[in-house]
């Protein structure tokens, strides 16, 4: 049995099933990506697997560490080791990312406002920090600000990156980290997350581009047409898609963007 | 903001604030209002005859007032119940050991002599209707600063107090600030002298421990030209099945070129009816800040406001009203733009939960001949869920030509979204929540002392819990 695995799983958005029957196993090491276009169900995958409670799950599983995930609250995935980095990362006001990190980090340490020996003190989370940010080659200018609050769409990235490398889990899926982002983001995102790759991560890449694949390659990858995955190999079915797009399944759009926007 | 504080949340309000002592007292007035007991509280208090005759004429005032009717639902108070004068011991003391032990034992309690040790000039302990504990830094006696209970000053600064009291809330203002007059008891006394900068806070502690207890406080500053001071008051209650009443009168003069802060983190439990009346009078180029957090109680009606008398004078109201169940918080601000060019602001920030019911009460007044005045309004509610309730009663006059008069609102809940994304990072929903909510609240929290801030955050979670009331 693989470390991560999704068995038929079926989900609705607003009462319209949009995943009809995926399934897919990710070992520790694997970097994996789902391609799609546009209403694929690309987006449901992610946040039905994170529980999102906009998504309801019609059928399936999806276990992790012997856990029936779909059981489990955001939070108790996210502390079973589970990342997802957001498409479209949520400003909230008045909480700085250092304190937004510092209490995720002491959440996924199991610190719950009683036993003080799981709390990170300052210093160690101070130097944790610095080391991330100097590891992913990133500035701490946004640190002080609220959370996402009038962040560029490379500074959301970048710290939903951040927030990766901070809790160091071991699923993370990257909901379409590309879109929206000029090729030099694209290659930073795609640098730090390489540096993170390792046997203690599995990787879910979900895109509707090939670009971010040609920095981070992936092991296997999957193409989803509406709700059903409908091809399954490997680096070489990204080269395929680069070439005709979705057009093989009736989706006249291209695997490529036709303009960057940033 | 500072870093969301970690608590024990087991234990509750009643464990931290809403706990008693058994009543002790040298000497308790009879239940209700009448003439004679506004003698004897005069009369305990040694008081000369234009205080004494000034109380009767206020008890008149109160007793002809009709009850507003414009607010919150004020019909279940029930003045005969009440007790308007309880004192516990007959000496104040300037040391914390000198206290009664019992007296100390709630103070220690509630953190007051720490926080004195770490970061005030100056502290004053209100226990029930008198002040049981006074001190000030040495440094600030020399430079003249008075800083002392009201009982004192009226004995102690004859003619300072005279020259001031009653001048920016007469009895007659309204129903409660007569009350007020008729029956006060304690509150702060503090006088900076010109061009005096009093960089430290100083704090004021109220409590009250007896049940069915009225606590009638009346504060007055007087900041002198070019003076500096910011007064913190705290105000914490036990939790008992009957009714308490704090009915505060709080007068400020801020003249010339002075700038006055007076920040409160009250936090009564929810069976307090708390009606105060706040008012500020700021002169050409004077700066009066209130800064104000309404937590606990079941009604809270407060209005703090500045009269901004001459030109170039600046008033800001900075609040913040958390309403749980069956709690009314009816909070806001006033601004009276008397002189031209005078600016105010007022932000105005209140969270709902359980059916709990937050209202913004404001009134921004621009009299004729106050030209080329600004004044900025914005209040923010949040609703926790669809029980609770939050209302905006936004009044304008202008009279003046000019003006520049801006008032915005928003109303919003907490959002699935930011809920989902702090709990996919592994922070549990009430916490992510709380932390939501301090966020809403931060542009106060920033202004507060950091201590203050940690502390009302604190508070907030405490809330959030749903541990008070």
């Amino acid at each position: 049995m693989a470390d991560f695995e999704i068995k038929d799983l079926r989900a609705s958005v607003e009462g319209r099933q949009i995943l009809k029957g995926v399934s897919l196993a990710i070992d520790k090491g694997e970097v994996h990506a789902v391609m799609g276009p546009n209403g694929s169900g690309k987006s449901t995958l992610s946040h039905t697997l994170m529980g999102h409670p906009g998504y309801t799950v019609d059928g399936g599983e999806v276990t992790f560490k012997g856990q029936n995930v779909l059981e489990l609250e955001p939070d108790e995935r996210a502390r079973l080791g589970m990342f997802l980095a957001l498409q479209y990362p949520v400003v909230v006001p008045g909480i700085s990312m250092t304190n937004f990190l510092r209490t995720a980090l002491n959440a996924k340490r199991g610190y719950d406002g009683k036993d003080k020996s799981k709390q990170i003190s300052p210093k160690d989370f101070r130097s944790m920090l610095k080391s991330e940010l100097e590891v992913l080659h990133m500035d701490d200018s946004f640190l002080p600000r609220y959370i996402n609050d009038g962040f560029s769409g490379g500074e959301k990235k970048r710290a939903e990156i951040l927030q990766m490398a901070m809790l160091k889990p071991e699923i993370a899926i990257l909901d379409e980290t590309d879109s929206g982002l000029d090729i030099d983001s694209i290659k930073f995102v795609a640098d730090a997350v390489n540096r993170m790759r390792g046997p203690d991560l599995g990787i879910l890449i979900i895109t509707h581009y090939t670009r971010i694949l040609e920095f981070i390659k992936p092991d296997f990858v999957h193409v989803l047409v509406d709700g059903k995955f409908v091809l399954s190999g490997g680096p070489e079915v990204a080269d395929r898609l680069e070439k005709t797009g979705y057009a093989e399944w009736g989706k006249e759009e291209p695997a490529q963007p036709q303009e960057v926007t940033t | 903001m500072a870093s969301v504080p970690k608590i024990d949340v087991g234990s509750d309000y009643k464990e931290k604030y809403g706990f008693f002592v058994p009543e002790d007292f040298v000497f308790k007035a009879k239940r209700g209002l009448n003439p004679e007991i506004v003698k004897e509280i005069s009369w305990m208090k040694k008081e000369p005859e234009w205080m004494t005759k000034m109380r009767l004429r206020s008890l008149e005032i109160f007793r002809k007032k009709p009850m507003p009717t414009w607010g919150a639902d004020l019909s279940v108070i029930d003045f005969e119940n009440i007790f308007y004068y309880l004192q516990a011991t007959d000496k104040q003391s300037k040391t914390w050991e000198e206290l009664p032990p019992d007296i100390k034992a709630t103070y220690d309690r509630l953190g007051v002599p720490e926080a004195e040790r770490k970061f005030l000039a100056g502290v004053s302990a209100q226990y029930e209707s008198e002040v049981v504990y006074h001190s000030l830094q040495e440094s600030l006696t020399k430079k003249g600063v008075i800083f002392t209970d009201t009982d004192s000053a009226l004995r102690d600064h004859p003619e300072l107090f005279k020259e001031y009291f009653g001048t920016v809330i007469p009895p007659a203002d309204n129903k409660f600030a007569a009350l007020n007059t008729a029956v006060w008891s304690g509150g702060s006394f503090i006088y900076v002298p010109k061009g005096v900068k009093v960089d430290i806070p100083l704090q004021a502690y109220f409590r009250i421990n007896a049940e069915n207890m009225g606590q009638f406080e009346r504060t007055l500053i007087i900041c002198d030209e070019g003076s500096f001071v910011h007064y913190i008051e705290g105000c914490t209650a036990p939790i008992y099945t009957t009714d308490s009443l704090h009915s505060a009168v709080v007068e400020i003069i801020v003249k010339k070129d002075a700038r006055c802060r007076y920040t409160t983190i009250q936090n009564w439990s929810t069976n307090v009816f708390n009606l105060v009346t706040k008012r500020a009078m700021a002169y050409a180029d004077a700066t009066m800040e209130w800064v104000d957090g309404n937590l606990g109680s079941q009604i809270t009606m407060k209005y703090p406001s500045v009269y901004l008398m001459e030109p170039g004078a600046k008033g800001d109201v900075l609040s913040v009203a958390f309403a749980g169940k069956g709690q009314h918080q009816d909070a806001g601000g006033k601004m009276i733009h008397v002189a031209p060019n005078t600016t105010s602001t007022i932000t105005s920030k209140s969270i709902s939960k359980g059916g709990g019911r937050t209202s913004y009460r404001g009134h921004i007044k621009i009299y004729p001949g106050a030209n080329n005045c600004k004044s900025f309004v914005k209040c923010d509610a949040l609703l926790l869920d669809d029980e609770s309730r939050s209302d905006t009663y936004p009044y304008n006059d202008v009279d003046a030509e000019n003006v520049t008069l801006g008032h915005e609102a928003t109303v919003s809940k907490v959002s699935d979204e930011q809920l989902f994304y702090l709990m996919s990072r592994g922070i549990p929903r009430a916490e992510a929540e709380t932390m939501i909510v301090n966020g809403f609240i931060e542009p106060f929290t920033k202004e507060l002392p950091l201590e203050y801030a940690v502390e009302l955050n604190r508070l907030i979670q405490l809330e959030m819990e749903g541990s008070v009331g």
